[in-house]
């Protein structure tokens, strides 16, 4: 009976077109992305890293934070196990955008959750993440955005170490601000109800604080915890009133 | 090269930590009220630092073009609801703001 479902969902080229959604609502928030990788490229060759090791590190690692906090330990000359120390510390944050979407992805087997997992990263889990109020989890939706920004990364790391010396500042033309500007359009329809409402805030406020005073990425960790611990609680009290 | 491999390996156990390990226990239903307002933080997260400090610096000036086209992206998102439509006035807006400074 499950053979029989599986050969339809295939068979209504469902997966096809959730995967090719994905793609095209990806493509505004890759315009974005894609100054950072060919900086990336450009910094892991001047560092004093191999290209290949640069490309490399975009193809087996896929995390623009820790790429670019990595190269400059590697220049700064830091040790190795300090440098994966580090790594662990920037990505953290995926635990919380992990859990978040572990009540979908715990029903899939094994190797697709971690097929999964090596692509989620926050600008992909954003576009699953939003997906899932309007029409749903689709595990093909998800990996349809995760290819897509891991074929932008690492092509444009790539196009940053052949072309480096010859293109100006790719992060100079502004056009990095097509990614808050997509993620605005991800956030605004989620600020209908009070208890959002005082979430985006109270992230809004810890994340400026926290970006100020502490290094790295831990403002996106501290701000995620204490804002979404904030909503559980007041929707807690107000279950509570309604009773 | 050993570095990379190092780093490849520990951002990977990251993003399948949590599957891993829900996949034991379940979901607790309080975990879960709050884990539905991630996506609301994480977005917020993400966006503000970009608008308020784009050069690591708290800028609440009208030289900020970021912050001012990024008014602009919330207005036209609020009122169109709408990807392209929100993201085409706002970098155009933000063009703009670059070419007259």
């Amino acid at each position: 009976m499950k053979r029989v479902e599986q050969i339809q969902v295939f068979g209504t080229g469902m997966e096809r077109k959730e995967f090719w959604l994905a793609a095209r609502e990806s493509a505004p928030i890759i315009v974005g992305a894609v100054p950072f990788g060919i900086t990336c490229g450009i910094m892991g060759v001047a560092s004093g890293l191999k290209p290949l090791e640069t490309i490399l590190m975009s193809v087996l690692v896929f995390a623009g934070a820790a790429q670019f906090i990595g190269i400059t330990m590697l220049a700064a000359g830091i040790s190795g196990w300090d440098i994966v120390f580090t790594t662990l510390l920037i990505n953290l944050r995926h635990l919380l955008i992990g859990a978040s979407l572990a009540p979908h992805l715990v029903r899939l087997p094994l190797p697709k959750q971690a097929l999964l997992a090596f692509g989620m990263v926050d600008e992909s889990y954003a576009l699953t993440a939003s997906r899932i109020p309007v029409a749903g989890y689709n595990e093909y939706y998800q990996l349809g955005s995760n290819t897509s920004f891991y074929l932008a990364w690492t092509l444009s790391t790539i196009a940053g170490v052949y072309l480096g010396g010859h293109i100006p500042d790719p992060l100079a033309w502004g056009l990095d601000f097509a990614m808050p500007a997509t993620f605005i359009v991800l956030l605004v329809p989620r600020l209908l109800d009070r208890v959002s409402m005082v979430v985006c805030l109270v992230a809004a406020v810890t994340t400026v604080m926290a970006d100020l005073y502490l290094p790295g990425k831990w403002y996106i960790i501290i701000a995620c915890l204490a804002a979404s611990i904030a909503g559980g609680l007041m929707e807690k009290r107000g279950s509570n009133n309604a009773e | 090269m050993l570095i990379i491999l190092g780093m490849a390996v520990v951002t990977f156990m990251t993003r399948f930590g949590s599957f891993i390990f829900f996949r034991q226990t379940g979901i607790p239903a309080w975990l879960e009220r709050w884990l539905k307002h991630v996506p609301t933080a994480i977005l917020t997260s993400l966006i503000v630092p970009s608008l308020l400090l784009p050069k690591g610096e708290f800028d609440l000036t009208f030289g900020n073009s970021y912050l001012l086209a990024g008014i602009v992206a919330v207005f036209v998102a609020y009122k169109s609801r709408n990807a392209m439509t929100t993201l085409s006035v706002s970098m155009a807006a933000m063009f703009l703001l670059r070419w007259l400074s």
